[in-house]
């Protein structure tokens, strides 16, 4: 069925038993010609892309929770392309690209804002920074301004510009053309026009084993409602974000250059509209924006240990809400709605693998960090590109897996090999 | 996330600074091979379970510790001091 005005209208009219399920609930096939494990963001939009973009449509994607239950429905729904190097300012870019049109692509609301990302200064020498950066979006056709005091007071009201701050505001970078979409809507709009193209989407559907011929892998034992199962097929990608380190040992790839730790959100009870942009706090670690409901969300640092616990530890919390407050004195009398966490997939130069191998019939999608969420289009975009052709597309050639030993990192921050500062 | 640090005891993880997987050993200095350079610098097994990393005592005694520790359910097994300059427990 076609989302638009005139199907709620006439669904109304009848009463709204007409509607159907946005997405079908199929039996596992002996055999696909692609399998998709992780049914998260990326995951299903590489499905939607091989079937609309390369016509593959006898296509899997094996998720073992419900769809959302990943990173895809925990992240703070922050969408951007402030890039400093060329490999990741074109590919989130591109992404960008996608999300203007995504709603109108999948038939599906994804309440894509761009409302404005703003970063904020603390000082004369992050101004110059930030001035460095906002030349080298516009060096990639990415729009940036740069914004003293009084313009980011005018554009955030809330905000504490006094010189008695604890951090003074200086000004701020902004990308007018970033910021937010909703989360859940992204992961149900790809599944849905996925589905609708033939894709079979199986939940709580595990895989617990690859199924392999010398060292190819020709599909997956998969564990569904208490029973094993096999599916075959040509080509398998993996798309599990922080499972990535779980999922390639059962395929035998004992070591990648990626740890996984938690990041944890913060939302709190709803309050009329008093942030207008994402706004990010200079002087740490923090991005603040206010969903539709009302309800600011906030995070900050991971939880910089190794951790598959999608629960993370107190000391965050701290962090995170005094920052809040040092930025916005009034909203520490604020209450916190929930709090949660996601298993990060962090990559050893905080820059993503989009990838053919590293085994036969295997191709990997992984290393997102905390900037997966508005990779989403791109990365499936790319990915599909790459299972079809069994080669990158230029978008993502940068990001393979031997980057690292050929000396080519990707490194935006300069960190280093140490995924938790990234 | 409490570690007993075996001369300060227990103390919040928060004085503690993370210096990641300890089974990552640097190779020989005569060792010339790229790969093996590579494997250390890069490649890490990320168990899920029990993984054995290195914590620095920051805000305490300073000492460096290899502490192992469940990365599923965060329970910390052991704390130990490492390295040549270990001081020797009373
Ligand atoms: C708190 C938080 C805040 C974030 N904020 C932002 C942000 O503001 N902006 C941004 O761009 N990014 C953000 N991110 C990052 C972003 O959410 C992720 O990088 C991105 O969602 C990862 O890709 P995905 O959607 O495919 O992952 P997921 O949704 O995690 O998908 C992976 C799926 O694989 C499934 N899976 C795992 N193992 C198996 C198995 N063995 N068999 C079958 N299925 C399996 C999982 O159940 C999961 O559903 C944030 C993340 C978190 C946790
Ligand atoms: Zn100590």
């Amino acid at each position: 069925m076609r989302y638009s005005a005139f199907a709620i209208l006439k669904n109304a009219l009848r009463g709204n038993r007409d509607w159907t399920p946005a997405w079908r609930k199929p039996e596992p096939r002996s055999n696909y010609d692609v399998i998709i494990i992780g049914g998260g963001g990326h995951g299903l939009s590489t499905a939607f892309y091989l079937a609309s973009v390369h016509g593959i449509t006898n296509v899997a994607v094996i998720e073992k929770g419900y769809l959302g239950s990943g990173n895809v429905g925990r992240n703070t729904t922050i969408v951007r392309s402030n890039y400093r190097l060329s490999a990741n300012s074109a590919f989130y870019e591109k992404s960008m690209d996608l999300w203007r049109e995504l709603s109108q692509t999948l038939n599906y609301n994804v309440m894509f804002s761009p409302r404005g990302v703003l970063n904020l200064a603390h000082t004369p020498g992050q101004m110059d920074t930030h001035a460095e950066r906002g030349n080298q979006m516009r060096l990639m056709g990415v729009r940036s301004e740069l914004l003293d005091r009084d313009q980011v007071a005018r554009l955030n009201p809330g905000l504490d510009v006094s010189g008695s701050a604890r951090f003074p505001v200086h000004g701020g970078l902004l990308q007018p053309d970033a910021g937010n979409a909703r989360h859940d809507a992204v992961a149900w709009g790809y599944a849905r026009a996925a589905d609708q193209l033939g894709v079979d989407i199986l939940e709580n559907t595990e895989v617990v084993g690859f199924l392999k011929e010398g060292d190819k892998i020709v599909g997956v034992e998969t564990m569904r409602h208490g029973e094993r199962g096999e599916i075959r097929a040509r080509k398998t990608g993996v798309a599990v974000a922080g499972n990535t380190g779980r999922v390639m040992k059962m395929a035998g790839v004992d070591k990648l250059p990626i740890e996984s730790t938690v990041l944890q959100a913060f939302v709190s009870e709803s309050v009329k509209p008093i942030i207008p942009t994402v706004t990010t706090f200079g002087a740490g670690h923090l991005y603040v924006s206010q969903s539709d409901k009302g309800g600011l969300v906030f995070g900050g640092n991971i939880d910089y240990y190794n951790s598959y616990a999608q629960r993370g530890n107190l000391p965050v919390w701290e962090e995170v809400t005094s920052e809040l407050i040092a930025m916005f004195p009034n909203f520490a009398r604020l209450r916190l709605l929930r709090s949660w966490g996601g298993i990060m997939d962090m990559s050893m130069d905080g820059s993503p693998i989009i990838t053919t191998g590293p085994l036969p019939g295997m191709y990997l999608n992984a290393g997102w960090c905390y900037g997966g969420f508005k990779a989403t289009p791109a990365s499936g975009w790319c990915f599909a590109h790459t299972i079809a052709n069994d080669k990158p597309h230029a978008f993502n050639e940068a990001f393979t897996l031997d980057r690292f030993k050929q000396g080519n990192p990707i490194d935006e921050l300069g960190a280093g090999p140490t995924p938790w500062y990234h | 996330m409490r570690l007993t640090c075996p001369y300060c005891g227990s103390r919040d993880h928060q004085e503690f600074t993370y210096r990641g997987d300890a089974t990552a050993v640097r190779p020989a200095l005569n060792n010339t091979s790229i790969d093996d350079h590579n494997a250390y610098i890069f490649d890490r097994s990320n168990p899920d379970g029990v993984h054995q990393e290195l914590w620095n005592h920051t805000s305490g005694c300073r000492t460096h510790l290899v502490v192992e520790r469940n990365t599923v359910t965060h329970e910390v097994l052991s704390c130990k001091p490492v390295g040549p300059f270990a001081r020797k427990l009373k």
